[in-house]
């Protein structure tokens, strides 16, 4: 049986040719997405922003009444809910913010989400309550701390790992790459207005982790080369070693593809805000392991001095033995 | 490197069989089908996200517990110099500022108080409970100290966990959890609840009654004012009590407290028919009860619950008995949560419901449902592009894929860890990264095949050669994995623990048992050649 290959044997494709002008994109990619990030902002949930969420089904109903909910919410006094629908077409999920004069209130989103579900049931008495998050303004923003902490903790501990394991330049490589990827990651959020949650946290760290696995896995191979070819120039060696990876990186970012895809289309609605950008990650990370962890090496002055196997202290004793005989 | 003693593979052999056992009472449960009972089952829980139930953080506010104290210290005083023999009087007591301080009225009782109180000041454990300063000859301040302030609000929240334990288990709830959490909170989750709303009114409710003394010396304008006299408070009217709006003036002092209950019962006024709660005292309280009730015949007294006066009859006759009846506007539900809630003692800080966290059972279910067909399809398409891509190594890929999910599975069932909802992505994701470790090996076989190695050899050397890039890229990812458990909550956790489980299940098996299985066909077949 003649198996597949996807990449062909010995590739020479030359990567960092382009190196400066990709630099240069993905330094606009990463202003863009703070761009949005400040500009357009995220969409805090209940997690983060405090307030409510509530899921329900209309049991007897086809459709769900979007307009309607909204209206009557508005009559009540919260103003701008979000109503939308959610999995099913008679299934809804509706988000409301605290005003800001009751985020000091601990029982705020408690008390609304009571005064809401006793309003939407009266009016439709099919209002089956499938779910509700009610976040006071102290957790969440407890929330916001340890997820912001968590994100930069875990960014600059993975750097310092990859410093010790390899070279300083390997860990500020790795560590730009990551900013890289978590930025897109961050503005991919704020562009599509896909809810941040607790859960987004979560997909923004488990992105960290993959986005550096390719890292990893390129880094490795030019280490390697490195203590191999001494003479064999930086560029020439960076491309050689992203053409040996090559069909790795191929082969793993479509097994993670064909993973994340059914996630995606058949898995819980709920989950559709993490799996959405681990999948664009997927893509991010690979792209930036090879046009921003690689070139970077070579602005950073990386020689193949800095693996040349050492002496061990074995080696110097019994070289001492020797001398001694 | 490719050398497997057969002790080895006994133990690579029995700890797989181990792992993959484990998991196989969870899987009858997804499945709905039934596990005998003769034997054991370890289960891995699912989380509150795909069971049904409700979450709730409850936080109380420590500054409540400093004032209740202060004010406890103020009766204390109060009562042991009036009841010194000779009587010392005191006066312009205050509480401001957290700290009690009163005059003594003669220079003459000032050493006599001092050793009079000195007992309330040093406490009953072995931390000094108070700093107790005498100034300009006759002031007493009293300053709670740090740790004897922390030691009340411990107790305070010991105590209040265990009357939030007894009021859920008077709902009969099954397997609640209920744990302290930081310095003023307690985490209750409840599986499967229909009513989150009746939950969380009892758990709202602090149910402190006080019977007080009606001031009928107060004049109701200035009760309308909110002005007191000397010596009493003002108290509002509950909503929905017959004088709603309005508000009472009662006597601070020589009131009793409602904690001496033994019983409460939700029950029918024999004239009105209306529901009221029966409560009946014990001894103590039943005797002091007597005396108040004895000593105002005539007078109305309010019976005030949770700060608010639920009604102020007066006293028509001394009650002996050591019962009585509330009764104020109550509906058959409230008044069957009054209760309870006195039944199971008053909460002694008010908690507020900070967080909850509710889903439905069915929810959970089509979420479970979902995420397993996306699982089930996505492992598919993984498995067919190994088999595909690597031939006989993609077997092994495969097998090593499957093997992993139940080992997963297995470990959270044995570490009594819990599967949520984000788990289930968290699962997907292992699943598309666990073959990564084969396709390194795969492709560095090839590789060295490519450069003329025979195939033992080439084997040999993918194994060693890849192993280094795996080892380094589940180490970052065991970082990423390990900070989000430290800093994530609930659901979040559980994405943390399957992807932490995942990374060492998936190097045991698609390096360490692939490996095994790789060399055993090497030693068997002798391959000159290999379809990779």
């Amino acid at each position: 049986m003649r198996l597949l290959k996807l990449v062909p044997d010995d590739t020479n494709i030359q990567f960092l040719r382009w190196r400066v002008p990709f630099f240069v994109l993905s330094l606009v990619l990463i202003v863009g997405s703070w761009g949005l990030v400040l500009g357009k902002g995220l969409n805090f949930g209940v997690d983060f922003a405090g307030g409510l969420e509530v899921r329900a089904t209309y049991t007897q109903s086809e459709v769900a009444p979007v307009a309607e909910i909204r209206e009557q919410l508005e009559q009540i006094g919260y103003e701008s809910p979000t109503v939308q629908q959610f999995g099913d077409d008679n299934q809804v999920s509706i988000r409301v913010s605290l005003p800001d004069d009751q985020s000091a209130d601990k029982e705020a989103a408690q008390n609304a989400a009571n005064a809401i579900v006793a309003e939407l049931r009266d009016a439709h008495p099919d209002f089956r309550l499938d779910g509700n998050d009610n976040v006071s303004g102290k957790v969440s923003g407890e929330f916001r701390n340890d997820a912001a902490l968590a994100l930069v903790l875990a960014m600059i501990a993975v750097a310092l790992y990859i410093w010790v394991r390899f070279e300083w330049q390997f860990g500020v490589g790795a560590l730009f790459a990551l900013l890289h990827d978590t930025s897109i990651a961050l503005g991919f959020y704020a562009l599509t207005q896909i809810e941040f949650s607790l859960q987004s946290v979560a997909a923004v760290l488990a992105i960290i982790g993959y986005s550096l696995n390719d890292t990893v896995v390129v880094y490795d191979r030019i280490r390697e080369n490195l203590k191999k070819y001494r003479k064999m120039p930086l560029v020439e060696l960076l491309d050689l070693s992203v053409n040996e990876t090559l069909s790795r990186t191929v082969m793993t970012t479509l097994s993670l593809a064909l993973a994340l895809l059914p996630l995606m289309l058949f898995g819980p609605a709920s989950l559709f805000g993490m799996a959405a950008p681990l999948f664009l990650a997927l893509i991010v990370g690979t792209y930036s392991s090879v046009y921003l962890a690689a070139p970077l090496l070579i602005w950073l002055g990386v020689t193949s001095d800095s693996f040349v196997p050492e002496e061990t202290a074995t080696d110097r004793q019994e070289a001492a033995a020797r001398k001694l005989t | 490197m490719l050398e497997f003693p057969t002790w080895k593979k006994v133990w690579l052999w029995g700890i797989t069989l181990a792992c993959c056992l484990a998991a196989l009472p969870s899987i009858f449960s997804i499945a709905n089908a039934r596990w005998p009972d003769a034997l054991p089952e370890p289960m891995v829980n699912l989380g509150l996200d795909l069971a049904g139930g409700s979450h709730i953080l409850l936080e109380a506010e420590a500054s409540q517990v400093a004032e209740q104290r202060l004010e406890n210290m103020e009766e204390a005083v109060r009562n042991l110099t009036r009841n010194a023999e000779p009587r010392i009087r005191i006066g312009d007591v205050s509480t401001q500022g957290g700290s009690l301080s009163f005059m003594v009225e003669s220079t003459a009782d000032v050493d006599r108080t001092r050793e009079l109180i000195m007992p309330l000041v040093n406490g009953a454990g072995l931390t000094r409970e108070w700093d107790l300063q005498v100034v300009d000859q006759t002031r007493f301040v009293l300053t709670p100290t740090s740790a004897g302030l922390e030691q009340a609000v411990t107790d305070a929240m010991d105590s209040a966990t265990e009357v939030v334990r007894k009021r859920i288990d008077e709902l009969g709830t099954r397997e609640p959890t209920i744990i302290r959490q930081g310095d003023t909170r307690i985490v209750v989750q409840v599986p499967g609840l229909q009513d989150p709303e009746q939950l969380k009114a009892l758990l709202g409710q602090t149910a402190q009654l006080e019977f007080k003394l009606v001031d009928q010396s107060a004049l109701p304008a200035d009760v309308a004012q909110g002005i007191a006299p000397a010596g009493s408070q003002i108290f509002p009217y509950a909503p929905g009590s017959d004088f709603e709006g309005q508000s009472i003036a009662v006597r601070r002092l020589g009131g009793i407290q409602g904690d001496n209950l033994i019983n409460a019962q939700q029950s029918f006024d024999q004239q009105t028919n209306e529901p009221i709660v029966n409560i009946q005292f014990d001894q103590q309280g039943g005797a002091r009860f007597a005396r108040l009730t004895q000593e105002n015949t005539g007078k109305p007294f309010a019976i005030i619950l949770d700060g608010q006066v639920i009604s102020a009859p007066n006293i028509n006759e001394p009650i002996l008995g050591g019962s009585a009846q509330i009764s104020g506007s109550f509906t058959v539900e409230t008044a069957n949560q009054l209760a309870i809630s006195l039944r199971s003692g008053a909460l002694p800080v008010d908690l507020a419901v900070v967080e909850e966290r509710t889903v439905g059972p069915d929810l959970g279910a089509d979420s479970i449902r979902q995420g397993v067909i996306a699982m089930t399809i996505g492992s598919l398409a993984v498995i067919v592009l190994m088999l595909v891509t690597y031939g006989r190594f993609g077997v092994y890929a495969t097998a090593a894929l499957m093997i992993n999910v139940l080992m997963i599975l297995g470990l959270m069932a044995v570490l009594g860890t819990t599967l949520t909802l984000p788990g289930i992505a968290g699962f997907v994701l292992t699943i598309g990264a666990a073959v990564d470790a084969n396709v390194l090996i795969n492709e560095r076989i090839r590789e060295e095949r490519r450069r003329g190695r025979r195939v033992i050899a080439a084997v040999e050397s993918g194994y060693k050669e890849a192993s280094r890039a795996i080892y380094d890229a589940n180490v970052t990812n065991f970082i990423a994995g390990v900070l989000l458990f430290m800093f994530g909550s609930g659901p979040v956790r559980g994405f943390a623990v399957v992807l932490v489980i995942g990374l060492f299940t998936s190097v045991f098996t698609a390096v360490t048992l692939t490996r095994m299985w790789v060399a055993d066909w090497l030693r068997k077949a002798r391959p000159t050649e290999i379809n990779l």
